[in-house]
């Protein structure tokens, strides 16, 4: 069976490699690489050896000009060393090649604006979407209720029922799009696999704090139409394991979190694709 | 000619920071406007085409969906005033910097040398405002004049004008470099004249001990014959400065002291650092024997313990007090990622792992009138809280523990504590990680920022009082990412054994971290014209002195050098090989070929006497007030659930991401809304164990104002208790003190010098009194000594503050408990006893008063208790505990009621008491603030088990949990004096601060 590879791209700002490679692995992948951005642009790295690309959270370049925008700059026209290409062209080889990309907080914000999310139509090059301030107009850190779209292609979030608990943790995660006919679109194609909801996962919730940001129709998170590209604003990686969880020291949880599901399908999805 | 891009935002899209400024306005300035939009303007000055401008504008500046652009063009319609906020020259922009970068991408090519990006905000004012009205919202909202400017345009102007004229901030120094010498060959006031027009911050004793140097004849004929004159240069001069501030030299605490107990008994101390400080880690590793876990104490950036077999514990907390007063937001954030470097400087180097901090702060709702330069306690506060925000959060590291206190006596100088924690492997390449060294011939390397004019005279304007002339160029402006990058890349070098010694520049620039590192090894050569600037013009001196933002300084062998220098290109880091470290003697300064400053090590480091400071005790006497029987408490605890230093602190914690890099086993919030506020911190490090770093920490400033040597045992004894609390072990537990002290020097201007420093004495000898009892090492610490405002008629100064975090380890963290009740039906017990001990309390300062009881700290019980409960925590007896500290018994109770949605039910006459009886009442046992006490809930079923292990110990079973989620508390007489629904209680705890 093909070894799964994982990778963890890291630098300039990027804060979660370490939870994200240890959810990797804990998730089932054989490998969990995490690469300097530079270690990609001086081509030691290449994205062509792996088959799930993690963008994890943190303050690419300081969110100094609207989250994650620098780096996504960076990506489109950094050229790889000693190879005819740009990061970005390996990147769009790696979506041609049916592999996986998991965006995580910052690493949404820098496939939304890249235009890797929502991509309809497999347009992965074309921003619809943003992720801007919150509305209360402040970083938060809190736990969130996150109500699963059972019909989503996704294919991180398929066998959980109902929804998944995790914490948030940004400054800008209000997901807005350029349109309604954009956000027509990803309800319709059940891409918004993700919504902040009351904690019995009943309804999606504009309320603050259940929904921290205030995004459009509550989604915390989308995928696009092949399901095998996902970002979302809440961290699964920061819930591998009960103590991770606020009340677990007055709750009976299992063992795991139930944020390793995401790296668990990944997993599987890979052993049984390549 | 230089461009300006401005970015709005559609009409459709909310504009959150705009609201955010309107709000403050009204909040702040009770003023009234009816709109505040912003726009965002990058100055681009650089040579681009029509269609390059455009398309930095479309791509990295703005975001399609939501902004448009405009260039050259001004965007701002539909306002009656406008402010446009940029920053002074010589600023740290990361933002431009940021978008600097973005067009070298986009291009291709990096920007041409002189090129660059300058950002502003605009913010559009609407609503009836008068001219002045619009200054007083830009001067005393939008803009820090210290390091930002304005203009303000009224629409009829603006439209005159053809909107906002481009303007470039670029430092215009002429890149000329001179090197002048100082004649010290004057009179006394014109030596001290000298120091405070240069903000040396030198007595004259120590101007005197320079004259004399230089008047030495060996010195004359050597500095001759390398061409230097007799009198000192100002590179010489400033270094001298820098390296004896007493922010680096820590006068105060080296000094010998006449203490007079106010009892007759006189007794001279030489160094309290030496004797308290130091000696307490001493006699505690001398005491602990083979069981010894400190590896390095006071001798590097931060202390070093061992964790386990594999990983060290790193641990540093410091205080930027000066910078904060003087730019909330730059000075705290500098703050932030400046201690941030301590550990990652010490040893070869450490994984950041957490951050804490502690900020005291006058009340932010403060109306009385302030004296002039000093910031407002709510624009301090928000500064400072978002300062720190972003320099932990865009670090990547978790903030998990840290408090707010509030005081008046803070308006004059706010206190600003950040910690941070590291984790380094015990070995690297088969050598110990905590220790360095410099072999003579290997490389000064400075890697990082670039220097400019920000942060000169930092370490000696701190070790000034705050004045109406305190330097603008103190002032620094940290950047996250910078530092990010370097660290990113250091970490790997260190793996790879690239370099054998690193520090950081903080305080005193490259006059200190190569001053100290050339301590080594015994000299070094350093040509400061190699240092790379973020701007021409700066003369050797500042080049030397400044305190620009992340940089460490290295010492790389000459073999691994190229392999250092490509590894750091390849990370986009910027590194400069300097000079070399040698064995000469000397501190040896060349600007080229030229010798600017030639300082011999032992004049330099040991030139020194010790200051000779009187210390005279007077224990003072409050008035007592008489607290007259009531038959109802309820008002009361929900008043002390709302004062400042007990409510939540929610509002602020939530900013900061407390569980970056996934270890957060007990986070800042918990209980059955995640809003119960928890005692201490405990994080996994290493992901793959469930080994725990358990943090806490102990404040009580206001105990000061009766004794501060039962302040430091209170303080010491509740970062302890916090620690215990949540399942930290005694077996390897280490703390650290961070001493805030108003000026103790007798002198003109602070005649009861003797007293404050008398003060200082008696914190000392309770840190070693009981450290040493509690075996608990110290490894590191600051003292920050100025902390007084002085505008030649108005002295504020802030309470004597020490500051002790404790750090160690729990074995397992699956046995952490948490403050929230778990079950009705639960027994609630009171360890540890209770005394008449209202001085200085909570309850007293309600009603304005400070009276004299101050909380005494038994060790001897305090350590049975924490023994005790330990052994019961290990053996899971434990279902919750909270610890007892501003309020007492009554709001530990109510918060951890609250917290875990049952209610508790209380007899207080199943406290147990200590000290006259006459002293026994229901206000005493409800507020008293008494040490050493934990509020424990235990499993009924567990309750005997529980009695049994704490057996021994002072200790009662004073209720139980109930369904109905309440607290009542039936008084010595057999009637309930409190009886508050959880509803009420945690709406009163949560409503002070919570829209700030």
């Amino acid at each position: 069976m093909t070894k799964a590879k994982a990778l963890v791209i890291t630098g300039n700002g990027t804060n979660c490699e370490m939870e994200a490679a240890h959810a990797c692995r804990l998730g089932g992948f054989d490998e969990a690489r995490i690469a300097h951005i530079a270690e990609l642009l001086t081509g030691e790295v290449s994205l062509d050896d792996y088959h799930f690309l993690n963008l994890t959270g943190g303050f690419l370049d300081g969110d100094d000009l609207g989250s994650a925008k620098a780096q996504a700059n960076r990506l489109r026209y950094a050229a790889v060393e000693g190879k005819e290409e740009r990061l970005v062209d390996q990147i769009t080889r790696f979506i041609a090649d049916g592999k996986l990309i998991l965006g995580v907080c910052n690493g949404f914000q820098l496939l939304v604006k890249m235009g890797m999310l929502p991509a309809l139509s497999g347009n992965y090059l074309n921003q619809t979407a943003t992720l801007t301030y919150n509305e209360c107009g402040r970083f938060q850190d809190r736990w969130c209720y996150l109500k699963v779209d059972a019909d989503s292609p996704s294919l991180y979030t398929k066998g959980i029922e109902g929804g998944v608990y995790l914490p948030v943790r940004h400054g800008e995660g209000k997901f807005l799009v350029d349109d309604a006919k954009t956000l027509e679109a990803i309800e319709a194609k059940h891409l918004a696999c993700l919504k902040y909801s009351d904690r019995n996962y009943k309804a999606a919730t504009m309320e603050f704090p259940e929904n921290p940001n205030g995004s459009v129709n509550a989604i915390a998170g989308i995928c696009d139409e092949t399901g095998r590209i996902m970002g979302l604003m809440p961290h699964p990686e920061a819930f591998v394991h009960r103590t991770q969880h606020p009340r677990w020291t007055r709750e009976e949880l299992p063992e795991e979190g139930e944020g390793l599901i995401f790296f668990k399908n990944a997993a599987k999805y890979v052993k049984e694709n390549f | 000619m230089p461009h300006r891009i401005e970015i709005t935002l559609k009409d459709e899209v909310r504009d959150p920071r705009g609201e955010r400024i309107k709000r403050e306005i009204g909040h702040f300035l009770h003023l009234d406007v009816a709109e505040v939009r912003t726009i965002d303007v990058y100055t681009v000055d650089a040579e681009l085409s029509a269609d390059e401008l455009a398309q930095a504008a479309a791509g990295p500046f703005s975001d399609p969906v939501i902004q448009d652009y405009s260039i050259d063009k001004p965007a701002a319609a539909g306002f009656d005033f406008l402010v446009e906020v940029g920053f002074r020259a010589g600023v740290t922009d990361n933002v431009g910097r940021t978008a600097k970068e973005a067009i070298g991408y986009l291009l291709g090519r990096e920007l041409a040398a002189g090129e660059g990006v300058y950002t502003s905000v605009q913010y559009l004012l609407s609503g009836k405002l008068t001219q002045a009205d619009a200054e007083k919202i830009a001067t005393g909202l939008l803009c820090n004049t210290l390091i930002q400017r304005y203009q303000i345009l009224d629409a009829a102007t603006f439209k005159a004008q053809g909107g906002v004229a481009p303007f470039v901030p670029k430092v215009q120094g002429e890149a000329k470099v001179e090197v002048n010498t100082v004649n010290l060959e004057v009179s006394d006031e014109e030596l001290m004249r000298i120091s405070r027009d240069g903000v040396l911050a030198l007595t004259l004793d120590e101007m005197k001990i320079i004259q004399a140097h230089y008047r030495d004849a060996e010195v004359i004929e050597k500095r001759k014959s390398l061409g230097l004159g007799a009198a000192p240069t100002d590179v010489e001069l400033e270094a001298l400065a820098q390296t004896w501030s007493e922010h680096c030299k820590h006068k105060i605490f080296s000094a010998d002291v006449t203490y007079d107990d106010g009892e007759g008994n006189t007794e001279k101390i030489n160094s309290l650092f030496k004797s308290y400080i130091q000696k307490t880690t001493a006699d505690v590793r001398a005491a602990q024997g083979d069981k010894d876990y400190c590896l390095s104490v006071f001798k590097d950036n931060a202390g070093v313990i061992k964790f386990n077999d594999d990983w060290s514990l790193v641990f540093k907390v410091e205080t930027h007090n000066s910078p904060s007063a003087l730019d909330p937001y730059g000075g705290a954030l500098t703050g932030i990622v400046g201690v941030n470097r301590d550990p990652f400087g010490t040893g070869k180097g450490a994984k950041l792992i957490f951050n804490t901090d502690v900020f005291c702060f006058a009340d932010p709702f403060y109306e009385k009138e302030l004296p002039k330069r000093l910031l407002h306690p709510r624009r301090i506060y928000e500064g400072v809280v978002e300062g720190v925000e972003h320099g932990g959060n865009k670090s990547g590291i978790p903030t998990v523990n840290g408090s707010l206190v509030f005081d008046e006596r803070f308006a004059g100088k706010p206190l600003v504590f950040c910690g941070t924690a590291g984790l380094m492997p015990a070995t690297i390449k088969g050598e110990p990680a905590h220790q360095k060294k410099i072999l003579p011939g290997d490389l000064i390397v400075m890697t990082g920022g670039r220097i400019g004019k920000d942060g000169i005279h930092g370490a000696t304007f701190s070790s000034e009082e705050l004045n109406e002339n305190s330097p603008v160029s103190a002032v620094q402006i940290g950047d996250p990412i910078t530092q990010k990058r370097m660290f990113d890349f250091l970490i790997r070098a260190r793996d790879k054994a690239l370099y054998r010694f690193i520090t950081d520049n903080g305080a005193g620039g490259l006059s200190s971290s190569i001053g100290e590192m050339s301590e080594e090894c015994g000299g070094c050569q350093l040509d400061l014209s190699k240092a790379p600037l973020k701007y021409p013009g700066l003369a050797p001196w500042e080049i030397l002195i400044s305190e620009a933002q992340e940089r460490m300084s290295l010492a790389v062998p000459p073999e691994r050098i190229d392999e250092f220098m490509e590894m750091a290109k390849r990370y986009g880091v910027e590194a400069t090989v300097l000079g070399t470290f040698t064995d000469s003697g000397i501190f040896h300064m060349l600007y080229g070929e030229k010798t600017v400053a030639y300082l011999p090590l032992s004049f330099m480091h040991a030139g020194l006497p010790p200051m000779q400071i009187p210390a005279k005790w007077e224990k003072p006497v409050h008035e007592e007030p008489k607290l007259e029987a009531s038959a109802d408490y309820t008002g009361d605890v929900k008043a002390l659930l709302s004062s400042l230093n007990i409510c939540s602190k929610e509002s602020v914690v939530r900013r900061y991401d407390h569980e970056v890099q996934g270890g957060s086993v007990v986070k800042p919030f918990t209980g059955v809304d995640n809003d119960g506020p928890s005692d201490a911190a405990v994080v996994r490090p290493v992901l793959d164990s469930f080994e725990g770093v358990v943090v806490g920490h102990g404040i009580c400033p206001r105990y000061s104002d009766i004794d501060a040597y039962d302040m430091a045992a209170n303080a010491i004894d509740e970062g302890l208790r916090n620690y215990v609390a949540v399942g930290g072990s005694l077996d390897l537990v280490a703390g650290l003190d961070n001493f805030c002290w108003c000026d103790p020097v007798l002198s003109d201007r602070t005649p009861d010098g003797p007293y404050k420093m008398a003060q200082l004495v008696r914190a000392n000898k309770a840190l070693y009194d009981y450290c040493t009892f509690f075996s608990m090492p110290l490894i590191s610490g600051k003292d920050s000594m100025k902390n007084d405002f002085y505008d030649g008629t108005t002295k504020i100064s802030i309470p004597p503050t020490l500051l002790f975090s404790v750090i160690g380890k729990m074995e397992d963290a699956r046995l952490a408990v948490t403050m929230d009740v778990k079950r009705a039906g639960d027994a609630v017990y009171l360890l540890g006893a209770t005394a008449n001990e209202l001085g200085a309390s909570e309850y007293l300062a309600q009603i304005g008063f400070v009276g004299n009881n101050v909380p005494k700290v038994d060790a001897q019980a305090a350590l049975a208790t924490y023994r005790a409960y330990g052994a019961a925590l290990n053996a899971g007896l434990v279902a919750s505990c909270h610890d007892l500290s501003d309020g007492g018994l009554a709001v530990a109770a109510a918060e951890s009621a609250f917290a875990g949605g049952f209610g508790i039910e209380l007899d207080l006459a199943q406290v147990p008491f200590k000290g006259d009886a006459a002293g026994k009442s229901d206000v005493a046992l409800l507020f008293s603030e008494s040490a050493s006490r934990l509020l424990v809930t235990v499993r009924a079923e567990k309750a005997e088990a529980f009695e049994k292990a704490m057996a021994g110990t002072a200790f009662g079973r004073i209720g139980a949990v109930t369904e109905e989620p309440a607290l009542k508390v039936k008084g010595l007489s057999g009637s309930v004096v409190v009886n508050a629904a959880n509803a009420e209680l945690k709406a009163a705890w949560q409503a002070p601060l919570k829209d700030l």
